[in-house]
């Protein structure tokens, strides 16, 4: 089948702004958005940027703006969008070239929530013991690839880009309900902030952009929760 | 630009970000380089677990764990580092767990651990639960957790900075000069860095981008070892490279060898159990390299399933939604969205795919590189994980241990480097060392014409899947070492249709071609010259491992006619080589 393909070009060297560009692609229904993108930058267009890795979802490089969702280019088929496809890049973080852009200030709000484990106790000899049960309690948040589509899709960042933003509080989460991190409070005081966790509008874009199936705002209401908790 | 730091770690996988780990804690000024963000590395791809004789499930001993090891190799593991690797694997499984890695649980809180390929116990009496695992994505956990740890402990990255030269004091690498640096391209700018230190650790992963079919990530182009072979510097054992059995059907991406570990079967289009006439006791849980072969000849044979009967089921309908939600979920996930296959009801169409280079850049086992069959090290350069050949591969890897290779012997670089450090004066840099660099790649950038070179790629990759694939002919593989000829003299001559400077993959990509164009020609000039089928390396002419003549490891140098080989023994420590049967 022949997709049009549409994509939001921006070569910072040769365009004063971002415009569309569009492109005839053969494709296969299985295809997926990424080989769409590797066919236009074999025979069509080289200069076309983009970033990508793993090519199966798992890496997080190639979050973009696919018919106005943000999707993994390399987990998201030709059949689940039709014949005329949509591509730009994530909204709110600026735009290097074409579909990449600066993640800077995405991963620093992640480095912001102290988003490793801190245990108060010296580590035994074996293993640190951690029932099914507590290892079930922050399992979901673990799946993060921090590709930043949950951030990227949330009017309440593109409002206020203080905003520690989905991402952040998810990797937050991940180490505030492990059972063997001393450190939650500490977390709590930095999402209590102004621009923590109360910036949620529980607006769910997060939840349909994350390409891991995290359900991201049941874990922003457990942080949330946490927090009141704490301060009460 | 110039920047100096005492330790320099190119890559930002498990091994790179576990050296960094131990060198910041350390106090070492350490920058550790990657072409993606460190989370972008493809240990996060690594699925099923890390072995580790904890003996949390059943009874196990790490000298079990280094026999499957050595006999998993075909016998051409050098079998102290596979006795590092197996008593190592223990403490280092502990400290991930200490550093915060989410393992699954027994009902008592311990570490999980199952069934993995070529793992037993009391030296291969029957499968043994050896791996640790994270659900089905044991790989994203440990790229997580030590990244983690390295912002914790304050690691220096430079994200997105493709090395593309080293640096060497006295010499080149091969001839014996001293690491003195590297030099970076900054993929935001175009800028080349010239990086000054006293030690370098290649950590760059693989190259299985050389193959059409793969389980290998875009950037999996060889980088750290052609730059080694490049500066004189041998690559040790690349005709041994690993046929995954179930990679997804025409694409490639890999179903962990977990779907078998936990009781999956592989049917041909009669609906049989085929493994039962190749590996009667192992069954599905052979090693990759006799699975692969398996499927290779059911399809052969015309038991293949499908259109053009050229593939067969891997099926885990019977194990139920429990097991299959819970201990293989990313899988499950794969198979829907690649394959449009349900796998709780259907079976899912799978192949062999491209996975993992067994050979590299050669190591002592304190990590270091070593340039000749006398392991005379190359003075403050590293390699680790699978850039690097210590050897505990051979000519096969079992499951799991890509990931206890690349923690044991990441960790030892860590430490191995530190101490370098601490003794070593700063080796001093040429003025406009990044010169030769820079003109490669302004011609590369400014060329008015000529081949694309990306469907050179495509060929080459094509080559080399159908002519150095899971079972090799003198033919093909001749065909393959002057195709590769070919494909390099048309590379001198490809045109990058990008010529800016801002994030210009197009030229980045053109670079890594010629990593693996330099591989390749590794790989197929040693395969071609190793007269015996052993592990992953096998061929119809000679169908018998032969122990007389090749139980040693090759090493390809570079050179204007293409690769000149020489060998080196195989160190034999506890276990006598002896047939291999499963």
């Amino acid at each position: 089948m022949q997709v049009d393909l549409r994509i939001l070009r921006f070569d910072p060297e040769r365009d004063a702004a971002p415009h569309w560009e569009s492109y005839q692609v053969d494709a296969e229904p299985m295809d997926r958005v990424l080989n769409l993108l590797h066919a236009v930058k074999a025979d069509q267009d080289g200069t076309l940027t983009f970033r990508r890795s793993c090519a199966h979802g798992i890496c997080g490089s190639d979050a973009m703006l696919i018919n106005g969702r943000n999707r993994l280019a390399c987990k998201i088929r030709v059949d689940q969008l039709g014949r005329k496809i949509t591509v730009a890049p994530l909204t709110g973080l600026p735009v290097v070239k074409d579909l990449v852009v600066d993640m800077d200030g995405f991963l620093s709000k992640y480095r912001s929530v102290m988003p490793f484990l801190i245990a108060d106790t010296p580590p035994p000899e074996r293993e640190r013991r951690q029932s099914p049960v507590d290892r079930a309690r922050y399992d979901d948040t673990t799946k993060c690839i921090l590709c930043a589509a949950c951030t990227t899709a949330c009017p309440s960042f593109w409002a206020q880009p203080a905003y520690v933003g989905p991402a952040a509080i998810v990797n937050a989460h991940r180490f505030i309900f492990d059972s063997r991190d001393d450190a939650g409070d500490e977390r709590l005081e930095i999402l209590a902030d102004k621009d923590g966790v109360w910036r949620c509008r529980t607006i769910f874009n997060c939840v349909d952009a994350c390409p891991r199936g995290i359900n991201i705002t049941r874990a922003i209401l457990e942080v949330s929760r946490a927090v009141v908790e704490r301060t009460v | 630009m110039r920047i100096d730091h005492d330790a320099l770690v190119v890559g930002a996988g498990g091994a790179g970000l576990w050296a960094a780990l131990e060198l910041a804690r350390a106090g070492v000024s350490t920058g550790v380089l990657t072409k993606l963000y460190p989370t972008r590395s493809h240990t996060g791809a690594a699925q099923g677990g890390v072995c580790a004789a904890l003996g949390n499930q059943e009874e196990d001993h790490w000298e079990w764990h280094m026999f499957d090891t050595v006999k998993g190799g075909d016998y051409l593991v050098d079998q102290d580092a596979a006795e590092v690797l197996a008593h190592e694997a223990i403490e280092t499984v502990i400290e991930l767990e200490h550093m915060g890695l989410p393992f699954n649980r027994t009902p008592d809180g311990r570490i999980d651990q199952r069934r993995f390929g070529g793992h037993t116990r009391n030296f291969g009496e029957a499968p043994v639960k050896r791996a640790c695992f994270a659900a089905d994505r044991t790989g994203h956990m440990i790229l997580q957790t030590l990244y983690q740890n390295c912002i914790k402990a304050g690691v220096r990255f430079y994200d997105e900075y493709h090395v593309v030269d080293l640096l060497f004091e006295g010499g080149e690498g091969g001839d014996g000069g001293r690491a003195a640096g590297v030099v970076a391209y900054r993929i935001a700018d175009g800028e080349l860095h010239t990086f000054g230190a006293k030690a370098v650790l290649l950590a760059t992963g693989g190259n299985g981008r050389m193959f059409s079919i793969t389980s290998n990530a875009y950037s999996l182009t060889g980088d750290g070892m052609a730059l080694a072979y490049r500066h004189g510097i041998p690559l040790e054992d690349m005709e041994f490279y690993q046929f995954h059995p179930t990679g997804i059907y025409g694409i490639g991406i890999l179903l962990s060898e977990a779907a078998r570990g936990e009781g999956g079967t592989l049917l041909n289009s009669e609906g049989e159990r085929f493994m039962s006439r190749y590996a009667p006791k192992a069954m599905e849980l052979a090693p990759r390299d006799m699975v692969s072969r398996a499927i290779y000849l059911e399809i052969r044979d015309g038991r293949g399933i499908g259109p053009k009967k050229d593939y067969v089921y891997l099926d885990v309908r019977h194990l139920g939604r429990a097991v299959i939600e819970e201990k293989l979920p990313d899988i499950t996930e794969f198979a829907r969205v690649y394959l449009g296959v349900e796998p709780l009801t259907e079976p899912v169409p799978i192949q062999p795919t491209a996975h993992y280079a067994m050979g590299g850049i050669p190591t002592d086992l304190r990590t270091r590189v070593v340039r000749d069959e006398t392991n005379t090290p190359v003075e403050g350069l590293f390699a680790a994980g699978e850039a690097a050949c210590v050897s505990v591969h051979g000519a096969n890897r079992l499951g799991t241990n890509s990931l206890v290779d690349l923690l044991v012997f990441g960790r030892r670089a860590g430490r191995e480097m530190t101490a370098y450090c601490r003794a070593a004066e700063a080796p001093a840099i040429a003025a406009a060392a990044e010169e030769p660099v820079r003109a490669e790649l302004e011609a590369l950038r400014t060329r008015p014409e000529g081949e694309s070179p990306s469907a050179l790629k495509a060929e080459l990759a094509t080559l080399m899947m159908d002519n150095v694939g899971v079972f090799r002919t003198a033919p093909m593989m001749a065909a393959a070492v002057s195709g590769v000829a070919a494909i390099r003299e048309r590379y001198a001559r490809v045109r990058v249709r990008d010529s800016g400077r801002v994030f210009n993959t197009d030229l980045l990509e053109a670079r890594e071609l010629g990593y693996l164009i330099d591989c390749a020609e590794a790989m197929a000039t040693a395969a071609i010259s190793r007269t015996e089928s052993r592990g992953a390396h096998s061929r119809d002419d000679y169908p018998e491992r032969d122990d007389v003549n090749f139980l040693t490891h090759s090493l390809a140098y570079r050179g204007e006619g293409g690769p000149s080989l020489r060998y080196k023994p195989v160190t034999i420590t506890r276990f006598e080589p002896k047939p291999r049967v499963y």
